[in-house]
């Protein structure tokens, strides 16, 4: 596939070598010249010596997922050299440790070689080798025709804390990079960062500024844009940054993080924060929502919000902890025991992820129940460029009170499934029961007390579904030959792939609970021809939709091995699919409308 | 407030401990005008968490061994609050066992109940944490094969910074320890002796009446050697009553500069500008 529209550098070294932190400069860098990235990070679960990558995608236009193939690797060690050199295309460029002269024999393809002493320009600048990142980056910048001072504005403004000597030499080592690129390769330049004529220096104020953010970000600016007042997370990867970054801005903002002794603690902190009417959140991922389970019914029986996120990884125990999956979702909707309403959003990228994690607050307000964020490690860890996030929103508490109402009744069924809840000390006198309960909170186990406590709380999803649930983003012509039906991180790749075709198009479902089952149904029904895409073993978004809507998705593309899909892979798909059809098409169709399935 | 118990009359069978337990709380309740105004109630579940329908304040009634951290949720988003904890032995020590050395450690200013009977009541006499060797129950017919746990060794060692056992049956004695811990700035256990009438035969009001005595003046309670010395003390006219340790620290609440001047859920969540923090990210 050709991909000149995206340019894709990927950076490799050992973990501690600053692989990400290169990376991600190089992605601001190319924003702040006007270009779209997005970025893709595989590391292993260690802190030393072993091997991470960074995939940086930049292109004029939007870009959403990562690509397979690579169009300039940088090695800052041999390792990255013999793992990804087969990923380069004919044309493709690399950076590595060499002087002058130096080859590469091993490589097979028409390269662009750019051998740079890395270590010695880096120890010249009297840091030793903990600059060679930053002596790539120069060099990157000059080789793509990037502009250094940008560069060095951002290193400026990454160390300000950390005092001059330390931005002095990573400015040093930056411009001997660039300025040994820039004397030996000046014949093999590109223009790749240039910067576009509408860009310039980065300021909030101009129109269609752009930002560059990652899922956990956007999850925590959500948190705080939608009123976070509480928050109480164990670490675990994916999710992990989001409690680094609210701990470190919560004096500014006024809220609190409390690093609990582990997950059970987690969620029973925050269901009394909520409880005692501060909104709450938790997150973890899913062996910590394992633990959790049992706080996340009693947060539902006792009527309490609260936002959980749960990040997904490869499963099941400790699985594939640095990397991604989507194997948690029949999880999440059946986890605790008995019934109760469960409200699970899953967002496609980080956009959603900040939309949606407001929202969450808002509507376990409104239903006084918890709401599950489901993200996966690919839409925590990618960073991505988007507009500006808006970040005006309205806080809405739903019915609470602070005053003394007499004759207060805790749990009253009015009908909607959702009573007006009061806070201790307000001088009401109400039990938040983990047992069945009457309308104060007395423990009960007549049979009308349990009837009406079990309906009332069932009902809030019948409302939810009626007042709140959006209809489902379908991207492309309405009339298509193929329908592609996914969720989470997989939406990225697959509006990649789909813009190759005029005929397919892409049902990205957010709200997995409660289902829009009939709009859903409609147009699972219309479909000629549809694909289920997950990172999961047996298509449990597939097996989600057959259960509410009866329709049996045949042809199910899956991932289990932790890396998200790429781009050329649903291309690919699409392609043989098209090709089958084509043939076949005329031949035997179903009684739901889905061509038979020949693929699988 | 007059009366506290005008729900419903306790279910606990007759004798049992708990009701002396009951009867101590609220005599302390309305002695000190702890009610719905200031005060919230946090349970486990066990025997000693059906108290929360016996007394007309506000309470949360949580899960099996995590009163705990329910109960720091709610000290942290209102720590204008007394937050008072009901827990069992089953319930703080064997399921909740992590909650309560995590929980001692941070010294949140909470007062924590510990019934203490050594045995799961309502689960129908199963041996507990703190039951002793060779004891029989159903769940270890041919005798308990592990030693017990010391629950104020543990929350000693843990850095409860007011450690204490009161005795059921002694209902001015339990009265004023338990205003006594909640006056206490830190996190407070009183560990109440009970007997469990049913399901124990060895933890009788008898053999508390007859092998309880009150430490005396001579106990250093700000010495943490001669708490831990009590607090192994177990045997024939050996088991210590009162106070056992008291220090001053800091608690967690004190430390945190977003609620010093007032709770949290008196600071507005809404209309924040994140304008600042956005900058960063472009």
């Amino acid at each position: 596939m050709s991909n000149k529209e995206v340019f894709s550098v990927k950076i490799g070294g050992q973990a501690g070598q600053g692989v990400k932190s290169a990376g991600l400069m190089l992605a601001k860098v190319a924003n702040r010249s006007g270009y779209h990235i997005f970025t893709y990070t595989e590391y292993p679960s260690l802190i030393r010596g072993g091997h991470n990558v960074m995939q940086i995608n930049i292109s004029p236009r939007p870009v959403l997922a990562p690509f397979k193939t690579t169009d300039l690797l940088v090695a800052l060690n041999k390792e990255t050299v013999d793992l990804h050199l087969e990923e380069l295309q004919d044309g493709g460029g690399i950076i590595f440790e060499g002087g002058d002269n130096s080859s590469l024999p091993q490589a097979s393809k028409n390269l662009n070689l750019y051998p740079i002493p890395l270590s010695k320009l880096a120890t010249d600048t009297g840091e030793k080798e903990l600059l060679i990142n930053s002596v790539a980056l120069g060099a990157i910048l000059a080789i793509l025709g990037g502009q250094l001072s940008t560069l060095q504005q951002l290193i400026g403004e990454e160390f300000a804390s950390k005092g001059n000597p330390i931005t002095l030499a990573n400015n040093q080592a930056a411009q001997a990079g660039y300025d040994y690129a820039v004397k030996n390769f000046a014949q093999k330049r590109e223009n790749i960062l240039k910067p576009l004529e509408e860009s310039g220096p980065a300021s909030l104020s101009r129109s269609g500024q752009k930002m560059i953010v990652n899922g956990n970000e956007a999850i925590s600016l959500g948190a705080i844009a939608g009123g976070l007042q509480f928050a109480s997370i164990y670490p675990m990867t994916p999710i992990t940054n989001i409690l680094h970054f609210l701990a470190l801005h919560q004096d500014k903002y006024g809220y609190i993080y409390k690093q609990p002794e582990d997950e059970i603690a987690a969620i029973n902190m925050a269901i009394g924060a909520s409880f005692a009417g501060a909104r709450a959140m938790t997150a973890t991922s899913g062996g910590g929502f394992c633990l959790m389970s049992e706080g996340y019914g009693l947060a539902a029986i006792t009527e309490t919000p609260l936002v959980i996120i749960e990040g997904m990884r490869g499963g099941p125990a400790t699985g594939l902890p640095t990397w991604s999956g989507q194997g948690d979702l029949q999880f999440v909707l059946h986890a605790h025991q008995g019934d109760f309403p469960r409200l699970v959003l899953a967002p496609g990228d980080a956009q959603e992820a900040f939309i949606l994690t407001r929202q969450a607050f808002n509507l376990a307000d409104k239903y006084q129940t918890p709401v599950v964020i489901l993200v996966d490690k690919n839409i925590c860890e990618s960073d991505q460029s988007f507009p500006v996030f808006d970040t005006a929103f309205e806080v809405n508490r739903g019915k609470m009170t602070r005053e003394t109402i007499p004759g207060y009744q805790r749990f009253a069924d009015n009908g909607d499934g959702v009573s007006l809840r009061a806070t201790p000390g307000s001088g009401n006198f109400f039990i938040a029961n983990s047992y069945e309960h009457d309308s104060l909170g007395l423990t009960t186990e007549r049979i009308n007390d349990r009837q009406t406590q079990m309906a009332k709380r069932m009902t809030k999803l019948e409302s939810c579904q009626r007042e709140d649930l959006p209809s489902p983003q379908l991207f492309g012509p309405e009339e298509a030959d193929i329908t592609i039906v996914s969720w989470g991180s997989n939406k990225g790749v697959i509006l990649e792939a789909v813009k190759h075709f005029d005929k397919v198009n892409f049902l990205h479902l957010t709200w997995l609970s409660p289902f829009l089952t009939p709009e859903i149904r409609k147009r699972l029904e219309q479909a000629r021809y549809l694909i289920d895409i997950e990172c999961n073993y047996s298509g449990q978004l597939a097996n989600l939709i057959k259960e509410k809507t009866g329709v049996d998705i045949l042809d199910r593309m899956l991932k289990v091995d932790g890396r998200p899909f790429f781009v050329e892979e649903i291309v690919e798909k699409i392609t043989s699919v098209l090709e089958v059809t084509a043939n076949k098409a005329s031949q035997s169709h179903l009684p739901n409308g889905q061509v038979e399935n020949i693929i699988n | 407030m007059d009366k506290l118990e005008d729900l419903q009359t306790p279910t606990w069978c007759p004798g049992c401990g708990n009701f002396g337990l009951w009867g101590a709380f609220k005599n302390a309740a309305l002695k000190k005008g702890w009610d719905n105004t200031n005060s919230v109630l946090v349970a486990g579940i066990g025997c000693h968490g059906n108290i929360l329908n016996f007394i007309r304040l506000t309470s949360f009634e949580g899960l099996h061994g995590r009163a705990l951290p329910l109960a720091t949720g709610i000290k942290i988003a209102n720590h204008r609050l007394n937050v008072f904890v009901f827990t069992g032995d089953g319930d703080c020590l064997g399921e909740g066992g992590n909650h309560f050395i995590h929980t001692c450690r941070r010294n949140h200013n909470l007062t924590v109940l510990l019934h203490n009977n050594a045995i799961y009541g309502l689960t129908t006499g199963q041996t507990t944490p703190t039951s002793p060797h060779s004891f029989k129950s159903k769940s270890t017919p041919q005798g308990n094969p592990d030693w017990p746990i010391s629950p104020l060794g543990l929350a000693i060692a843990s850095g409860a910074t007011f450690v204490a056992r009161g005795y059921s049956g002694n209902l001015p004695k339990l009265t004023e320890l338990i205003i006594q811990a909640n006056e206490h700035q830190g996190l407070s256990v009183v560990e109440i002796l009970q007997p469990c009438t049913t399901w124990n035969k060895e933890y009788t009001h008898p053999f508390f009446q007859e092998n309880t005595y009150f430490l005396g003046e001579n106990h250093d309670t700000s010495s943490k050697e001669a708490a831990f010395d009590k607090s192994l003390q177990w045997g024939v006219k050996q088991i210590p009553l009162g106070i056992f340790y008291q220090v001053e620290a800091p608690t967690f609440e004190s430390q945190l500069l977003q609620i010093a001047e007032k709770p949290l859920i008196e600071s507005s969540p809404k209309g924040r500008d994140l304008s600042e923090l956005l900058k960063k990210y472009t």
